[in-house]
């Protein structure tokens, strides 16, 4: 048989073969190139975040020291508590700035000029008097003595000794003199100007000099705010979301309620911050700036997120459990509570999860409310006026001093922080009541 | 469904589908001497879909009923009227009547809740509760408030557990979960759990389904022991099962009961031409 009556002898299950093979290739191709697109896009993503991470730690991680000068300062008993009362109203109305200045002049004696004078306690934060006056008034017992204390320094030392204001520029683009320089040269040289842990950072307020401005304030804010949205907008979402879930009859009224939720999820969250300032301030009357205030503005926000998270939480809820629960003869809310709402829980804390996350980032509808104000104290309650960490990145960058830069970036790294742990609380949660099971 | 067509063809001239309206009547003896469930003209509606027609049936106390038929026929449907769990689907409408010791469980004054403590049920999979073994049989005793103190639940469990013939097997990890157990003794379980309340109904919608032969030889041993207590209502696939452990055997068709008689003279003289066609293998 010649080779070509055998090819035309083909059975059907050869040929399908021979098919099957030439489109293979084919096959094989289209598969490893929809491989690498997907690879291409989670490795743009990455690099996108990389990126992200990089430019914010690069100019934010020298966030955690700060220049401090090293001065000996002495309490002089004439200055500070003149008719020897000890009355703590007459000390700390006292002129703080006077030992500083007087320990300044002692370092430098050469220095006499008044304007060079005033050039050279300008080295020394103004935030630096404030600290000895808590000192003495914290220890009384000090006045007539002396000590040693680390002082802050002004922002402009700080920014050059991190290396972030060049010597070599001219003067009035470096913000610093030529005789600041040789000062702060000096200083160092007497180990007297340092950078040690920024501690006033993490524990104070803002404040309008840059070295003084910490985060404190706005992370306790934050705290207070997400802590009322959490309170609130967790029991409603899930309580809804059980009703319209379970309980609710399944009409036109409750399929208009889930659209609208549906839609209001969608709703820029500035609309919900000029609600809130409509609402909750001109109607209910409520502090202005407030955490409790910025709470409810984010319940609202958040509302709608937890809830169609917990409805697909519930949805997903296999319908045998409640099957086996109803044929116990569990009433509706028993198996609800008992069974559903267990089973469903951790859906529902990865929806208020997100909610939270969101929330937390939220800067536009704290504007509306006023939390966007200058406020230097750390608030100790739900109405106190205070700012968010999102809006304090947002008033930082807003600053033209450069080194606000720094702290805008140390901001988001507080602010990325606070996220991390706040999702890190959820997983183990999650893990917890997954694990009961 | 190449069966369904068959037996509509072959179902065309042996009975015409318009028969429910012509005054179809089932054959063979519905009632019985000691009912427990009395049905009568019960029709189930799935919004436009007509599921169950006109089907009156009793069920007996200590004697298994089974209830057979191809694939779609209502006989599940029959079952979850039983306990009312038809309740929990909206499109549902279930009208004629079904009495429990002589009281209609559609009435208004029936609790839904006490009458699913008196009909338990078992299903097709078997869905142990999510948590330990001693709760899911505690559980239905817990919610109906029928052990006083620990000591009395500790009983009704380890009663329970052993009537379902599982007591051996977990009384050493009663705290482990309840889904961590073989398919077998999840259904055991699922039996115990339903025990524990002590319905005076059991249905059970295909419990054996999904196990494989030596767990349902268990499960048809105790569905036997069970009998001595309970009236027992099960569907079926396995037509050898029906055989095995029901005394009565009710066959369903396409929403109509066509035949109900002992379990002996369905599978060995069946009186109608479906029926026939059914055991035989002819379809389903």
């Amino acid at each position: 048989m010649s080779e070509a009556a055998a090819a035309g002898a083909l059975t059907p299950g050869q040929k399908n073969r021979q098919r099957v093979e030439a489109g293979l290739r084919r096959r094989y191709r289209a598969e490893a190139r929809f491989r690498a697109y997907g690879i291409a896009a989670v490795a743009l993503g990455l690099s996108f975040v990389a990126l992200l991470f990089v430019s914010i730690v690069s100019t934010g991680w020298t966030i955690f020291r700060q220049a401090y000068v090293l001065l000996e300062v002495s309490y002089d008993a004439e200055t500070f508590d003149p008719d020897g009362s000890g009355d703590p109203e007459v000390m700390g109305g006292g002129d703080f700035s006077a030992p500083i200045k007087a320990s300044m002049r002692e370092l430098f004696p050469d220095v006499e000029a008044r304007s060079e004078r005033r050039m050279l306690y300008g080295l020394v934060s103004d935030g630096a008097q404030f600290e000895l006056r808590t000192r003495l008034l914290a220890k009384p017992a000090a006045l007539g003595s002396s000590e040693t204390v680390w002082l802050l320094a002004d922002d402009r030392v700080d920014q050059f000794l991190k290396g972030k204001i060049d010597r070599n520029q001219p003067a009035d683009v470096r913000g610093l003199s030529d005789e600041e320089i040789a000062w702060i040269d000096q200083l160092e040289r007497l180990g007297r100007l340092e950078l040690r842990f920024n501690r006033s950072f993490f524990t104070q307020g803002d404040s309008r000099e840059p070295e003084q401005a910490g985060i404190w304030g706005a992370l306790v804010g934050s705290a207070l705010t997400l802590l009322v949205t959490l309170v609130l907008s967790f029991p409603i979402g899930v309580a809804a979301a059980v009703y319209l879930e379970e309980f609710a009859a399944k009409n036109r009224l409750t399929d208009f309620i889930e659209v609208n939720i549906n839609n209001l999820a969608a709703v820029p969250s500035i609309v919900f911050g000029l609600l809130g300032l409509a609402v909750f301030i001109q109607l209910f009357g409520l502090p202005r700036s407030a955490p409790l205030v910025g709470g409810l503005v984010l319940t609202l926000m958040t509302l709608p997120t937890i809830i169609i998270a917990s409805r697909a939480a519930l949805k997903g809820v296999p319908p045998s459990i409640r099957e086996a629960a109803l044929g116990m003869g569990a009433s509706q809310v028993q198996m609800v509570m008992h069974h559903v709402l267990p089973l469903a829980m951790p859906g529902m804390l990865t929806g208020a999860i997100i909610g939270m996350a969101r929330a937390l980032g939220e800067s536009a509808p704290l504007l509306m409310i006023g939390m966007v104000a200058f406020i230097v104290d750390v608030p100790g309650a739900l109405t106190d006026p205070s700012t968010a960490l999102p809006v304090q990145v947002y008033l930082w960058a807003d600053s033209p001093e450069r080194a606000f830069l720094e702290r805008t970036s140390g901001a988001i790294l507080v602010l990325l922080a606070f996220l991390l742990v706040m999702n890190l609380a959820a997983v183990i949660l999650r893990q917890k009541f997954e694990r009961r099971w | 469904m190449s069966g369904e067509t068959t037996h509509a063809t072959r179902g065309n001239h042996v009975m015409p589908p318009e028969r429910a309206e012509q005054g179809f009547r089932t054959i063979g003896e519905i009632t019985t001497d000691n009912p427990v469930v009395v049905c009568r003209g019960v029709n189930v509606h799935y919004g436009d879909k007509h599921a169950i027609r006109d089907v009156s049936l009793d069920i007996a106390h200590d004697e298994v009923i089974a209830m057979i038929g191809p694939s779609g026929c209502g006989k599940s449907t029959f079952l979850r009227c039983i306990n009312r769990l038809n309740d929990t689907i909206p499109t549902a409408r279930v009208s004629g009547s079904i009495a429990l010791d002589g009281r209609d469980i559609y009435d208004k004054q029936q609790d839904v809740v006490q009458l699913r403590a008196r009909v338990g049920m078992v299903f097709q999979k078997p869905n142990p509760f999510p948590k330990t073994v001693y709760e899911n049989v505690a559980y239905g005793p817990r919610i109906h408030g029928l052990a006083a103190d620990r000591t009395e639940l500790d009983e009704i469990v380890q009663t329970s557990l052993m009537r379902a013939g599982l007591w051996e097997e977990v009384k050493d990890r009663l705290e482990s979960p309840g889904t961590a157990l073989s398919g077998g003794q999840q259904q055991r379980l699922c039996i115990a759990r339903t025990i524990a309340v002590s319905p005076e109904v059991i249905l059970m919608d295909e419990p054996c389904s999904a196990l494989d032969p030596i767990a349902t030889a268990r499960i048809e041993d105790l569905i036997d022991e069970l009998r001595q207590n309970y009236a027992i209502c099960i569907v079926t696939h396995s037509m050898q099962q029906a055989a095995r452990v029901s005394q009565r055997t009710a066959y369903f068709h396409l929403g109509d009961l066509i035949e109900v008689g002992s379990t002996d003279q369905i599978f060995t003289n069946p009186r109608h031409k479906l029926t026939e066609d059914y055991i035989t293998g002819r379809f389903g």
